[in-house]
């Protein structure tokens, strides 16, 4: 083993083209340091399940390198693999087996005996709440707990690194609260890196350090949560009017990006707490009366927007 | 990955084929014994009587070990074929194996193992229903054997060739029906190659399956067309040639990874 002395992944260049001619992948490097808990952001397309894919060993990248935990994929397969559990964004196993079975399968390819698998197994059915179904065919399951199988077969053989595809999608807001629970005790208490995929910015706000905001093939933009919420320096309000929003007043206040929401709403961005004051007293000098005002929420999602036009 | 690992390994691929072989028994044992037990009432009641003996063995006799080798060839092959192609095409399952340090190696042995063990027990079937039909003697058993195991090893590894290659469920279907089944009926089945004229011994003698049924009849009667070593060296050869190519294909991902 070579515990705390390699990032649990690197990825260094790594280009994809797939068969079709499509440049998934223009030029991806990252790092994600061990005990990370790491988000990929980006829109539909972007290649984020294509990364995740050509680091689990099932897609083939064209170029680069990728290592994990100081492995690298090409020269020490078998070492990396075992570092990593992957939970897929599409379902990806036999609808027709058990889910102990699959689980316990899983962990016999990993060369981890039935003896051994089957409590364990059961203790990762159970912590994720469908102990009970554990012996029925898996497509009984609903979607909900079709993923959390999958999240129970990622984890039987103790990986260091967990890669969760979209683990959230189609999730109800109870359960994805508790799978946050689950995953945040999973880097806490264990110490396992995780890294992510979601289209909920919230979610990514919510659990992760670092993201990597991933646009075209290409990585535009990484960082801490810190930093990259704090790119955005400015704090972005939405005021509702008694009367209705005008073209002058927006013009008027053309120094905070005002923006016409709708017929009574406009959105200003400013630097600091005096710029809203400024603008407050601006609005009621034109006798333009204050109805509410909101911060806008979700500042991930605004780095988020501006950064790829979605 | 060491060798226990790999064992567990391994293991854990053949027993899940082993049982579900065992789950759907109507469709992986009971065809082949309808079909024999078909062809026994035909040839030994109604034709039987009138082609006369073959080299001192009753028509039916002769027959045998033709017939336990179309089922083996037929099962094995399409065990491992189909059974690849719908985890990698349907279910997508397959990925559980690629995304674990399991190395190509073993996932070969593994598919192939659950098409040994369906190809030899379907053969022993065979055997066993034509044995109430015919009286069956075993000139050589570890011969056949042998040739039991070396057969279903051997349309294993090439059902897991098509398998890999596949694009549709057509793709695995048609090679037992248009090859396979060709090749079993003109590699001497139903007579001995002595009987055909020159040209078509040759093309004969180039038929893989030739070898395998003359290789089993020599454990059962203890009679054969061609030498038992040159029928156990094409198998191995032919065996040989089909791990490197299947190993290929899984190490550099081919039909598997995008
Ligand atoms: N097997 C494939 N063959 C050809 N092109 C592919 C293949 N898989 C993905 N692509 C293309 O590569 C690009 C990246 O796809 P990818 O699945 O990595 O995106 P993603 O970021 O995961 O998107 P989503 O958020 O929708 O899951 C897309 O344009 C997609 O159409
Ligand atoms: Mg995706």
């Amino acid at each position: 083993m070579n515990e705390g002395k390699h990032p649990a992944l690197v990825v260094e260049h790594v280009k994809k083209t797939y068969a079709s001619g499509k440049e998934a992948l223009k030029e991806v490097s990252l790092v994600i340091p061990e005990g990370d808990f790491f988000a990929f952001l980006g829109p539909n397309g972007a290649g984020k399940t294509t990364i995740i894919g050509i680091v689990t060993g099932i897609v083939d990248k064209s170029a680069g390198t990728v290592r994990v935990f100081g492995y690298d994929i090409d020269r020490e397969p078998e070492k990396a693999k075992a570092c990593i559990g992957v939970v897929p964004q599409e379902i990806n196993f036999n609808i027709f087996e058990t889910p102990l079975d699959i689980i316990v399968n899983q962990a016999g390819y990993y060369g981890i005996s039935r003896k051994e698998a089957i409590p364990r197994a059961e203790s990762l059915l159970r912590s994720l709440g469908i102990f009970d179904k554990k012996d029925q065919e898996s497509r009984a399951l609903s979607g909900g707990m079709k993923r959390r199988l999958m999240i129970a077969r990622a984890l039987i053989h103790k990986p260091r690194l967990l890669i969760l595809d979209e683990p959230t999608a189609g999730v109800d807001v109870d359960l994805r609260r508790s799978m946050w629970d689950f995953l945040r005790s999973l880097t806490e208490k264990e110490g396992i890196t995780i890294l992510l995929t979601t289209h909920y910015l919230e979610e990514a706000e919510q659990l992760c350090k670092h993201v990597a905001i991933i646009h075209q093939g290409s990585i535009i933009e990484s960082g801490s949560m810190k930093d990259i919420l704090g790119k955005i320096n400015t704090d972005s309000f939405l005021i509702t009017l008694r009367s209705q929003v005008t073209p002058e007043i927006v013009e008027a206040l053309a120094a905070y990006r005002a923006k016409k929401i709708d017929e009574k709403t406009i959105e200003i961005e400013t630097d600091d707490g005096r710029g809203l004051n400024d603008a407050i007293l601006l609005l009621n000098g034109r006798g333009f009366p204050i109805g509410d005002i909101r911060n806008k929420s979700g500042r991930l999602e605004e780095v988020f927007v501006r950064l790829t036009g979605k | 990955m060491n060798a226990k690992k790999l064992w567990i390994s391994f293991m854990t691929i053949v027993r899940k084929d082993v049982l579900r072989i065992f789950k759907i028994w109507p469709q992986t044992f009971l065809p082949s014994v309808v079909t024999s037990v078909l062809y026994f009432l035909v040839f030994g009641t109604v034709l039987g009587e009138q082609i006369g003996d073959v080299d001192g063995f009753s028509y039916l006799q002769f027959v045998v070990p033709g017939l336990v080798m179309l089922a083996v060839v037929t099962n094995s092959f399409s065990d491992v074929a189909t059974v690849f192609f719908v985890s990698k095409f349907f279910s997508r399952n397959i990925d559980e194996i690629l995304v674990s340090p399991t190395p190509p190696s073993v996932i070969i042995a593994g598919f192939v193992g659950g098409g040994i063990v369906r190809g030899v027990l379907v053969g022993a079937l065979v055997l066993l229903v034509s044995a109430f039909f015919v009286p069956i003697s075993f000139a050589y058993p570890s011969v056949v054997l042998l040739f039991l195991v070396l057969s279903s090893l051997v349309f294993s590894l090439a059902g897991l060739v098509n398998g890999i290659y596949a694009k549709s469920f057509d793709g695995i279907s048609i090679v037992p029906t248009f090859v396979l089944t060709p090749l079993v009926y003109l590699g001497g089945v139903f007579f001995s190659i002595e009987a055909l004229p020159g040209f078509w011994r040759d093309l004969a003698a180039a038929n893989p399956i030739f070898y395998l049924i003359n290789g089993f009849r020599y454990g059962l009667l203890g009679l054969s067309d061609v030498p038992i070593a040159t029928s156990i060296a094409v198998l191995v050869g032919l065996a040989a040639a089909l791990i490197a190519a299947n190993w290929y294909f899984i190490r550099t991902g081919l039909g598997l990874r995008q």
